[in-house]
Parts: structure tokens; sequence; C-alpha cells
């Protein structure tokens, strides 16, 4: 087995007892990414000599006995977050040569656990996107099929993770954004609480469902990450002052699941969905009905509203995030503009791509005057029947099992031109974002398509506000 | 209801947003079959149902207000990024 095959806590073990060191393990994965990364594209930037310099660091500290989950374990991180000195893009053309200043709360904190930064992951620009296509660097392709998108906006983070590139990353989930490419890349990928990690050093995208999270080879690698990224940040006054839960020791403790109810919601298991993908769903109910928990059927009767409410409110909050990029102090600055309104306009208009000038100006249209009435607000009030929907459930279920998405990865170019089909993408993930639930997708085995591959699909378990730890004891028995 | 290229260039300059030709037409179309799509909201009953603006159950979060001396190379690095003249951020005239 390659060294950067290896999961966090099997790395963990070796590194502790000797057998390798993290300057090994850190060459194995950037030796990954120079050999897989010119045909997957998952990378955007590669940080060897930093990368090198924190490996050599890290083994100093375990060799002085020093004891840390993630000490010397290498990762990358989706360049919509922070990085001190290295370049942070968003996949967009108007942050190209800018430089982060300084370092997102959870690299911060991933660096005083002396996890090692190997470089930035693709994604579609602003992370606007379901497929990595809207990356303004080219898109990213699946590991599994490379004709095949990773899914997105954390597109590059799941590929990464699914080739070994890493032994985890960083992304971030706004209304689907690690769990769908988790699932098309056949990973694990969490969405922890909305407040339960810090967005310091994010750059905002939709700020009421904005979700910083991990993407993982293992569940258990999911809560050690978890635990070290979680927490109250007096620079984020979105995140919770809940302890943060011992996830990992959580996970070991549970022999079975004896107790629990599992939801299954009718609304998730609509006719359109691919049928190969529903049996792969019923089969990992039946594995946690054997690990003794009762399924349920449960209706959360809005759940077809979750788009168009997901598609008025995130791009209404797009257009008031974005607005900060105008050409002055830093990114891109166009200088033939003879006045100020022109220099707004020109240096937008070629910085940013199709897809964030379209959410730009649906925003705009949802929030201008005439139109706030009838369309945010009336989003925000059938998005408190959504959250209600998932109280009510939850009052008869610990937990709800559907599918991550509606199908395997689809074809790279297959449904570029089509935003509206693209938004759909998020049918059975928006629901959790917008309640600001956890959630996670787990592999679910491989599926058929119609070109005879083999593709990785997902199965999603939603759990109650907070509830990480029982989200992941659970995900633990769908491996 | 139809978007016409009069209400998309509207849009645009309330955006901030130059646009060529091409893209008025596509973005025209396209806003249009996303605007019928989320009018199906419409169909919901939302009489006495309250918006949700967040939901981090939070309220009056406070910290001190109190000036924290940031990394001088930090703040040297966030300024270098733009144009400057004499320490200050220059900008295009406004009139």
């Amino acid at each position: 087995m390659n060294l950067n095959e290896l999961t966090i806590k099997k790395a963990r073990a070796k590194l502790d007892s000797g057998e390798i060191t993290s300057r090994k393990l850190t060459e194995a994965c950037l030796a990954a990414i120079k050999k897989l990364d010119p045909k997957i594209h998952a990378c955007l930037l590669v940080d060897e000599v930093g990368a090198l310099a924190a490996a050599a660091q890290a083994d100093e500290k375990i060799k002085a006995g020093e004891k840390g989950d993630l000490l010397g374990i290498p990762y990358l991180c989706k360049d919509n977050i922070m990085t001190k000195g290295l370049r942070t893009t968003a996949a967009s053309k108007i942050l190209e040569n800018y430089t982060a200043p300084y370092d997102a709360a959870v690299v911060k904190k991933l660096k005083a656990a002396r996890a090692v930064l190997l470089g930035k992951t693709n994604l579609d620009e602003f992370a606007h996107g379901a497929s990595t296509e809207n990356s303004a660097y080219g898109p990213t392709h699946n590991p599994h099929d490379l004709s095949r998108v990773p899914g997105g906006s954390s597109g590059g983070s799941a590929a990464a993770v699914a080739s070994d590139m890493c032994i985890f990353s960083i992304g971030s989930d706004t209304g689907g954004s690690i769990r769908q490419p988790a699932s098309f890349c056949g990973i694990v990928g969490l969405k922890p609480s909305y407040g339960r990690v810090s967005r310091f050093g994010l750059l905002s995208m939709t700020s009421s469902t904005d979700v910083i999270g991990v993407l993982t080879k293992t569940v258990v690698d999911a809560a050690l990450v978890l635990k070290v990224i979680a927490g109250r940040d007096e620079l984020d006054a979105t995140t919770l002052p809940d302890t943060v839960g011992d996830y990992d020791q959580e996970i070991s403790k549970s022999e079975n699941l004896q107790g629990l109810t599992i939801g299954l919601p009718s609304e998730y298991f609509l006719k359109e969905l691919n049928p190969a993908v529903v049996v792969q769903i019923k089969k990992a109910a039946e594995k946690l009905q054997a690990a003794g928990v009762k399924l349920k059927t449960v209706s959360l009767p809005y759940t077809k509203y979750g788009i168009p409410v997901y598609y008025i409110i995130t791009p209404s909050e797009i257009s008031s995030n974005l607005a900060r990029f105008d050409g002055i102090g830093w990114g891109l600055s166009q200088d033939q503009a003879k006045n100020l309104q022109e220099f707004y306009k020109t240096n937008r208009g070629v910085g940013f791509g199709p897809e964030v000038k379209r959410r730009l100006m649906l925003g705009t249209y949802a929030l201008s005057a005439g139109y706030y009435d009838a369309y945010y607000k009336k989003a925000q009030a059938v998005r408190t029947l959504i959250i209600k929907d998932f109280v009510a459930a939850f009052k008869q279920v610990d937990l709800l099992l559907t599918p991550t998405a509606p199908h395997p990865a689809f074809k790279i170019g297959e449904q570029i031109n089509d935003p509206l089909t693209m938004y759909l993408e998020d049918v059975f993930v928006t629901g959790a974002s917008l309640a600001g639930l956890p959630a996670m997708s787990v592999p679910a085995g491989l599926v058929d398509t119609a070109d005879g591959q083999k593709m990785p699909v997902g199965a999603q378990l939603i759990a109650p506000r907070l509830e990480e730890g029982l989200l992941l004891k659970v995900a633990k028995f769908l491996e | 209801m139809a978007i016409n290229i009069k209400e998309i260039e509207h849009i645009a300059e309330l955006s901030r947003l130059e646009l060529n030709a091409e893209e008025k037409t596509k973005f025209g179309a396209q806003l249009d079959s996303i605007l019928n799509y989320v009018e199906q909201l419409n169909e919901v009953n939302t009489d006495n149902v309250e918006p949700t603006a967040q939901v981090s159950g939070l309220e009056d979060v406070w910290r001190n207000d109190s000036v924290k001396n940031w990394d001088r190379e930090e703040v040297e690095d966030a300024l270098s990024q733009g144009k400057l003249e004499g320490g200050q951020i220059k900008v295009k005239r406004v009139l």
C-alpha cells in the first residue's frame, strides 16, 4: 500500500510508532498529485516547499513525544478559504493574483494541530455550482471516470481524497457542496451544523447557510477532523458556544444502534430518481436495520420547495456578499475606465464568470424595489415551513436517511448550458442547509451507468441540530 | 413573465456588471426560466408564517469593542495588493 492511500487513523498509528515519518507521508501525497493531477485537475496550487517544511516540523514534534490526531497529516484545502501567503482565488479570475494576508480560522486551527497543508483545491467559481465546471481555471475530472464531473462545488477537494492525493481535505457546503461531490466521488463528506465551525476567512457566499466541513476516506477520520476545527470563534459571531463533542470516542463506543429510529422521507424517493440509486439506499437502510435501528417512513411535505427557496435566498445573499469585489484594494483592476462606475462594471464584467453573473443578477432582481416581498421574503417564509418539516420529523425519528444525489456523476459538459437543470442537482441536499442541520454523505456502493461504467453513489444522513456525534455514530454503521 | 433587454440592462446596472450583447440575450432567457421555476412558491400559503433570516438561534452576540494589534506583516500584505498613494488606497474619480 502506498502511504498516500492511508486513512488518518492508520497514518496516525504508523507515525506514532515511528514506522513512517510525516515527511515520507507528505512526499507520497505530493508524488500522487504530480502523477495524477495533470489528468484530474483537483488542485489550483501545490505548496511543496511549505508542505515539506511543515512535515519536518511535525516530525520533530513527534520525535519529542508530542501527541495529536492530525499531527503531521497532509491535507488539501478548498480555494475559497484563506491561506496566509498563498494565492487564494475562489477559482475566479477576479482573484487571479490575490494572496491571502491571513489564515482562515480553520486553517489556523489545523496549523496549530500541525496538520500539513499541501495546497488548494479547485471549485466552482466562488462555490457557485454542482459540478466544478464553473471554475475559471478549468473543470476537475472524476477519478472514477475522467469524462465525468466530480460534483461540486467542493469537486477538487472530493476528487483529491478519492484519488489519494491527500489524507483528507477541507471543503465548504452552502447547499450540498460537500455532500454531493462526496457522493459522486465515493468518499465521506460531512457538513456540520450551521455555526459549528468558524467561517472567519471563508469567502462569503450565502451567509445564512455557508458551512465549512470535511471530506475524508472514512467516518472516523471525519470525526477526528471535525473535533479539531469545530468550536466558538469570537471572529465569527454565528459560531455556537456549545461544547465540541469527543466525536471519535463516541463512535468507537457504540457496538450497535439499538433503540434508534431512522426516518425515510417519502418525498426524497421521487419517481424521477435513478432506480439503481434507490436499490443502494434500500441496502443502506437494511444495514442499519441489521445494526438494530427501526425504520419508519416519514413525510417532509415542503421538500419540493427546497430548490426554489434556495435559488432565491442564495443569489440574493450572493449579490450582497460579492458587492465587495470592486477592483479597489485587491483583485483584478482594469485601468482604462473613465470614472468609478465604469471601473466597477468593467472589473466585475471581466472578472466574474457566467454563473456568478447569473446569480448576481438573479439576486439583485429578487432584492430590488417592488420584488423584495414577492421573492426574498416569500422564500424566507417557505424556508420556515421547510424547517418546521424537519422539526416535526425529528419528533418521530432520530435521524433521516436519503439519497445524497438523484444519480451518479454526470458527464462533463452534459448540463453546463442549462443552469436550471444544474440547480435541480441539489434537490436532496438543500433542505439540511436551509435548516442548518448537520448532514453527511457516506459511500453506498456502485451503480451501472448507461455507458457501462460503475460509478459511486452516496447515502445521506441528516441529524437534528448539533447532533454530529449521533450522525457520525450511525454513519459508521453504513461503511 | 418575460424579462426584456431593457430590464436585463437595468438589473446589470444595479449589479454593476458590464455585459455584452450576447450575454444580455443569454442571461435574459436563463433568468426567465429560473424565475418561472421559482414562481411555484406562490402555491404555498405563507399567511402568518414568520420569515427565517438565520438559523443559528443566537441573539445579540457581543464582544469587546477594543482595538487589537494585527500582525504588521499581515496588514502590509493586505494593503500591498491594491493601488496605494501616500499610504492611502487610490480610487477613480467619483464625479
